[in-house]
């Protein structure tokens, strides 16, 4: 196993308090590495921090065994892929435009491009027929379909996930998560996905990183949290959420 | 869940290219329709070989088109441009070549424009003037000098006769025009030789101050001996028993350089005009608001010594439809508001995206433009008129409004740009768009209705505050509208005032139309 991503005494404050205390991680390839824990623990902001919307206060992260820094970022963002909560498609593109946006400004053949898109559409099971709407003209999961096209376009090596099914109703919220697996499984996807959401957890997650206050309080499989808890918290939040998670 | 529930009930919309390049591609439109602007603009002060500039007065404005007809009599081409303003801007637009020639007085031009106190001689005069490359007409036969008139009941009762009588009477309200207010020869010098004693003394518009004394709201005002409204009024001419108004004989001035032949035909018209018959000629101006004809009449008595040639006439205004003037007031003023629009927006975007990142130079921008937009027009042109560059050209007008659209379009750049939420900031950004890329195809696109609205907000602005040009003679419907003022006269008030309000609510409606073709489809729905 080696890993796409390494963190190395990352660190992040705001204003004066501790977003992420000095952590160490790395994320393995071909693999789903879940980030969960409570609100404020510091997981988005691992993620930000990796496709460098926020700047470390210190450390260094490695993205395929090279430092990320500003010169090279954008060349990487066009490796990641990001999908966030809300979709963060723009409303004044067609979810047509929305998914070739980049690959035309990267100099995608049209050809390329279409069947690329066909591949997508299937993949995500997105009908064509919708790619001429507005994202307004879209329901919620449909948006997070498109959003999730519009990630894989250019083929990432790593896929960032921020709590992609937390605004959807329980229905298409299942009805997504079991097309996601299906597709990373397909891929082999490197996926890096935050939620805060103990079943989605176990149910996507290769690895799991449980997070509070700012720092990784364990690393492992959903087995190890339940049987070899690192902490006190780690039950506690297992158990927190156990009664949901069984459901 | 199935696919098809999740395709909801939405009809399938026709598939259109987006706006991403709108402002790209819209810019050089915009460009385009105005570009003939600036070349007109520059062009226009010399559409006719002479250009004859006149005061906002009756009796000026008889005078210019009594030159006018003059010289498009002696075959050359000549345009007058009626009313422009008061002294200072005749005389700074004759030296600046925006006029040739306007008619003046001696008493102005010692005390107001070489601002000697001495009484000089015409030749003194003359002299004086060619340092400014500036020649001088002889007179032309009549002093009208300034007077203070009474209304002839209340003079009677009174027993009021001369100026000195007043001394009596402190309680007397007087009403004067701003110029006579504050010239080196009017109120104050003129109040300390009578040593008046009224502290009722206010600022009116000429014309207006004639309906203010014949309803009693001022009992005594400036007026001009030769002024048409002294007899229609009633009023009587106080006598000024201490000489203290020097003589006003009319004449032209003219630029040296103006061409000889126009020279000569100026100079025709030298002892032709007794008061007399400027007193009839403004009575019949001031009657029929009919400039052409008050001038007519002048020609016409001429007309029976020397036959007039029947050349030509120049591009000429006399006799002009109300439509065709109306087209060309309202040509002229689209030209003033598209064009100050069209820079409000080449520098009013560029300056709200840079708002909009916040931070010193962001607030300095929005303090700037919310300072300009307080202060009132009329100010700001008059701000600008002394300035080198500036002066009393269509320019002024232009920079003038300009500044007065700037604020709407920074303001809504920026307000729009900040307004755009984070994840879609972050989501372009993450996307691995270059920054140009982000704002031209992202978030330019997301703020154009409130870009948009900023533009339509200063286009309205700009259509309103362009009456205003008509101060500093760059033409428009404010042109009837002072003229109107000028001469209580609704109608002539109400054809500049009707177009220009009906303007603002067409340049409202194209603007919504706008919205529709320019805002992405996307952000319609």
């Amino acid at each position: 196993m080696s890993a796409l991503v390494r963190l190395f005494d990352v660190s992040k404050r705001y204003a004066g308090t501790a977003a992420l205390h000095s952590t160490n991680l790395s994320i393995e390839r071909s693999r789903t590495t879940v980030l969960i824990g409570p609100s404020g623990c510091g997981k988005s902001t691992l993620l930000r921090l990796i496709i460098r919307l926020i700047e470390p206060d210190s450390g260094r992260i490695d993205f395929g065994g090279e430092p990320i820094n500003l010169d090279n970022i954008d060349n990487l963002r066009r490796r990641i892929g990001y999908v966030i909560q809300e979709g963060g498609l723009f409303p004044h593109l067609t979810a047509r435009a929305n998914v070739l946006l980049m690959a035309r400004h990267v100099g995608k053949s049209q050809d390329e491009m279409r069947t690329k898109l066909l591949e997508l559409c299937e993949l995500t099971r997105f009908s064509e027929k919708l790619l001429p709407r507005y994202p307004v003209e879209l329901s919620g999961g449909q948006r997070q379909r498109v959003s999730l096209m519009r990630a894989l376009m250019l083929s990432p090596e790593l896929l960032l996930l921020d709590e992609p099914l937390g605004a959807l109703d329980p229905l298409v919220r299942a009805s997504l998560q079991k097309d996601l697996k299906e597709i990373f499984a397909q891929l082999g996807q490197t996926v890096l996905f935050v939620t805060h959401d103990l079943a989605e957890a176990i149910y996507f997650g290769d690895e799991i990183v449980l997070m509070n206050e700012g720092r990784v309080v364990q690393k492992g499989s959903v087995t190890d949290l339940r049987e070899r808890p690192a902490d006190p918290f780690v039950s506690e939040f297992i158990n927190a959420q156990r009664g949901i998670a069984t459901l | 869940m199935s696919r098809a529930n999740e395709s909801g009930n939405h009809k399938a919309r026709k598939a259109k290219r987006s706006c991403r390049l709108f402002l790209v591609s819209w810019l050089p439109d915009f460009l385009l329709i105005f570009s003939c602007i600036p070349f007109f603009l520059i062009h226009s002060s010399s559409a006719a070989d002479v250009v004859i500039g006149s005061k906002k007065f009756t009796e000026s404005y008889v005078l210019g088109e009594i030159a006018k007809r003059s010289l498009t009599n002696a075959g050359i081409p000549a345009e007058h441009r009626q009313g422009m303003g008061g002294t200072i801007i005749l005389w700074e637009a004759l030296r600046g070549g925006q006029i040739d020639a306007y008619p003046e007085y001696t008493g102005t031009i010692t005390q107001e424009i070489l601002k000697t106190d001495r009484a000089s001689s015409l030749a003194e005069i003359r002299a004086s003037l060619a340092k400014f490359q500036v020649g001088m007409t002889e007179p032309l036969g009549f002093n009208n000098t300034y007077a203070l008139v009474m209304r002839r009941s209340e003079a009677q009762r009174l027993g009021v006769h001369t100026i000195s009588d007043l001394q009596k009477y402190p309680d007397l309200k007087i009403g004067l025009t701003h110029e006579f207010l504050n010239r080196q020869d009017g109120w104050r010098p003129l109040r300390e030789r009578y040593a008046l004693p009224q502290q009722n003394v206010v600022g009116i518009d000429h014309a207006l101050g004639y309906a203010a004394i014949a309803n009693g709201s001022v009992d005594v005002k400036d007026a001009y001996s030769t002024d048409a409204k002294i007899e229609q009024n009633d009023l009587v001419v106080l006598d000024d028993d201490l000489q203290f108004f020097p003589k006003y004989e009319a004449l032209f001035l003219f630029r040296l350089s103006m061409r000889p032949d126009a020279i000569g035909a100026l100079r025709q018209l030298e002892g032709t005009l007794d008061e007399k018959r400027m007193v009839r000629l403004n009575a019949e101006a001031g009657r029929t608001k009919n400039y052409t004809a008050a001038a007519d009449l002048y020609f016409n008595v001429e007309a029976a010594l020397a036959p007039r040639p029947s050349g030509r006439s120049g591009p000429s205004h006399i006799g002009e439809s109300f439509p065709h003037k109306l087209a060309r007031w309202t040509l002229r003023h689209l030209q003033l508001a598209g064009f100050s629009l069209l820079l409000s927006v080449i520098v009013g975007i560029p300056l709200g995206i840079v708002a909009s990142r916040g931070g010193p130079v962001g607030h300095g921008i929005l303090g700037f433009a919310s300072i300009v937009q307080t202060i009132p027009a009329l100010a700001l042109l008059a701000l600008l008129v002394p300035l080198p560059f500036f002066g009393i050209s269509v320019r002024t007008a232009i920079a003038a409004l300009f500044l007065y659209g700037l604020l709407p379009i920074v303001r809504n750049t920026a307000s729009g740009l900040q307004d755009i939420p984070r994840s879609l900031r972050e989501s372009a950004v993450a996307l691995g768009l270059s920054p140009m890329i982000q704002l031209w195809e992202i978030y330019l696109p997301i703020a154009s209705r409130s870009i948009l609205s900023g533009i339509k907000t200063s286009a309205v602005i700009n259509v309103g505050t362009a009456t205003l040009a008509a101060l500093i003679g760059a033409g428009g419907l404010g042109e009837p509208i002072l003229s109107g003022l000028d001469l209580n006269d609704h109608v002539t008030i109400l054809q500049g005032a009707i177009p220009a309000a009906v303007l603002a609510l067409l340049v409202q409606w194209f603007f919504d139309l706008l919205d529709r073709v320019l805002i992405p489809k996307g952000l319609r729905l």
